[in-house]
């Protein structure tokens, strides 16, 4: 198997007339951080939901993990192992912690039991407090309900059930754009324990120190298209303003807007 | 269980913030309102100081009025089964009309598979079949019953998950379609007439006991499986529910199917106990199972809500009814009584929702 766990090619997106994305080609390495900034409307978010199939491509190709995948749904793409935060939390609220992030892989006891099968609440708990303790992840009482929760807390939830999925591939959009000073830190916790354990992240973000801090490559998109691919070394913040703002574009892209 | 705080990242958790949980809160309106009818029952002039609830009579070595309480338990047992499995369908997002018509179509349906051949040394005069379904074990006619349940269970549930109709109108349909086969069944005839130990199985105090083992495996169910966890979670958000890889058709179709086969074990023990079945029988009994889950703080957006409450909530049920009759409320002011207890509980737990959220 090749270390490329994702591939776009010629990614194309358009609404009616609207050309939402055009031409995407990226390349994602397995265990490779990579930030996807542009300005409002530049097509991140559109770029990201071809990939996880919440809408179908005009055109183009997706190779997840070695072969061209066509999904119909979110649901197929995480079935495939693409894990997506979404700005729209899929927690259940009337659960506590360790219900929503053991949700559809309980630890059981009796499993001859089919449906009726125990669960393990002891062990499922344990390992909450593991999880969310190596994130840094502060939740005074993790047998409280999502619906008791505040928006930062949730978040940091849906994110650690994302995180301790073990997926092949974790796509972020905008996870810390609602939350305070410090679950920031804790989402950032997170990531940097994904990029421990080698799984590669996709981080949508308008955070410039999130990004330099989080990530190894910078994808910048305007107006549809990829612009520019930097690493992380060989680039700062004005540079990336520059190709954001489009005062400047990547040398193999010229031509592209 | 470690006895420090629940909590990570070196938060802790203050246990007297706690959330009082709501089946307290039924307990209590339970033992309010038999107080309400005790202080009734001392300041009416007509009631002759009688007491609801304790022994005042002497002839029984007994503090509380055991006949009272028994009527109490037995009469909200049999409807309380059926509410045990409406309690699941509305936690997983749903309603099940069809409870009530399928009590009188199942109990049609097992009556005649449990008729004997003799009554008083005569042939039975209400015989369905032919003389292969006489006497048969006591066995033979619980089967067909839990069945037929599972097999309309599993049309509710396979309407509701497949066709994405809303449940109300799948069970609405289920109604008239019960209360037809009912009717169907014998061309409206009455049957009656079952041997020994059929009548055994609703005979005495054995609907309470029945509607008690019942409510301990439910209660099971629904908070230590992996089922219970599952309708919970659908109930909760289903989107989640879905995107988390459970199957949630098959769930949904599951939790009809107990729902259904609870309602015709009901069946089962109300025709055995009144020792016939008739087409009219379980009216009202879907509407008033319901009132019990929702007495008993089960959500009807889903989600929310116990065994254990809505045991309580058929508590509450059965000691306002019984209460209204030991006061001497006629049967119409009852009705309205009823309907005005139903809606204020459900007004009550949702400001008490909205306080709740807004606390947190």
């Amino acid at each position: 198997m090749s270390d490329i766990i994702l591939e776009t090619r010629d990614l194309t997106k358009h609404y009616g007339g609207v050309h939402a994305l055009e031409g995407a080609d990226f390349i994602l390495k397995q265990g490779e951080h990579v930030a996807i900034m542009g300005d409002n409307g530049a097509g991140k978010s559109t770029f990201v939901r071809q990939i996880t199939g919440v809408e179908q491509r005009t055109r183009g190709e997706v190779i997840f993990d070695g072969k061209p995948v066509n999904f119909a749904g979110p649901l197929d793409a995480r079935e495939a192992g693409i894990e997506a935060v979404f700005q729209t939390l899929a927690l259940a609220d009337h659960l506590d912690v360790p219900d929503n992030l053991f949700l559809g892989r309980e630890k059981t006891k009796f499993n001859w039991l089919g449906p009726f099968r125990f669960l393990d609440y002891k062990a499922m708990r344990q390992d909450t407090i593991d999880a969310l303790q190596k994130t840094g992840v502060k939740i005074p009482n993790i047998n409280n309900t999502i619906e008791r929760m505040s928006g930062g807390q949730r978040q940091c939830v849906a994110i650690a059930r994302t995180a301790s999925f073990r997926s092949k591939l974790t796509i972020m959009d905008e996870p810390t754009a609602a939350l305070g000073v410090q679950e920031t830190a804790q989402v950032e916790n997170i990531v940097r324990t994904l990029k421990e354990q080698g799984e590669p992240l996709i981080l949508i973000s308008h955070n410039m120190r999130q990004v330099f801090d989080l990530v190894d490559r910078i994808i910048v998109f305007r107006r549809g298209r990829i612009v520019a691919n930097l690493n992380k070394e060989e680039t700062d913040g004005q540079d990336v303003v520059a190709y954001i703002t489009g005062a400047k574009t990547g040398a193999e892209y010229e031509g592209a807007a | 269980m470690a006895e420090a705080s629940h909590g990570v990242g070196g938060l802790t958790y203050d246990k007297s913030k706690r959330s009082w949980p709501n089946e307290l809160n039924i307990f209590i309106a339970l033992i309010i309102i038999i107080v309400i009818f005790e202080i009734l029952g001392q300041v009416l002039p007509y009631m002759n100081g009688q007491s609801f609830l304790f022994d005042t009579q002497d002839r029984f070595n007994s503090i509380f009025n055991e006949a009272r309480l028994r009527i109490i338990i037995l009469q909200v047992a049999i409807i309380g089964i059926i509410s045990l499995g409406v309690t699941q369908v509305i936690i997983s997002g749903g309603i099940d009309l069809s409870s009530g018509p399928l009590v009188g179509a199942a109990a049609m349906i097992v009556m005649s598979f449990a008729q004997t051949e003799l009554v008083n040394g005569n042939p039975n005069p209400k015989a369905v079949f032919g003389d292969w379904a006489f006497d048969l074990p006591v066995i033979i006619p619980v089967i067909v019953g839990l069945c037929f349940g599972a097999f309309i269970g599993a049309i509710n549930g396979s309407l509701i998950a497949f066709t994405r109709i809303p449940p109300f109108i799948a069970t609405l349909g289920m109604f008239l379609i019960c209360r037809g086969i009912a009717q169907w069944w014998t061309k409206g005839q009455p049957v009656s007439f079952p041997t020994e130990s059929f009548a055994w199985l609703g005979s005495g105090m054995m609907p309470v006991v029945w509607f008690i083992l019942l409510a301990v495996l439910c209660h099971i169910a629904l908070r230590y499986t992996v089922y219970g966890k599952h309708t919970y979670a659908i109930g909760s958000n289903e989107d989640a529910a879905r995107m988390s890889g459970i199957n949630v058709k098959r769930h949904k179709v599951l939790v009809y199917m107990i729902a259904s086969m609870l309602a015709a074990f009901a069946a089962i023990i109300l025709s055995s106990k009144n020792l016939t079945a008739q087409t009219g029988m379980g009216q009202f009994y879907e509407l008033f199972a319901i009132a019990m889950a929702v007495i008993g703080g089960v959500s009807l957006t889903g989600g929310r809500g116990s065994i254990i409450g809505t045991v309580l909530g058929a508590m509450v049920f059965g000691a306002i009814q019984s209460g209204f009759t030991y006061i001497k409320l006629d049967a119409f002011y009852q009705l309205m009584a009823m309907g005005t207890i139903i809606i204020s509980a459900v007004v009550l737990d949702q400001w008490r929702q909205q306080r709740a959220a807004s606390a947190a």
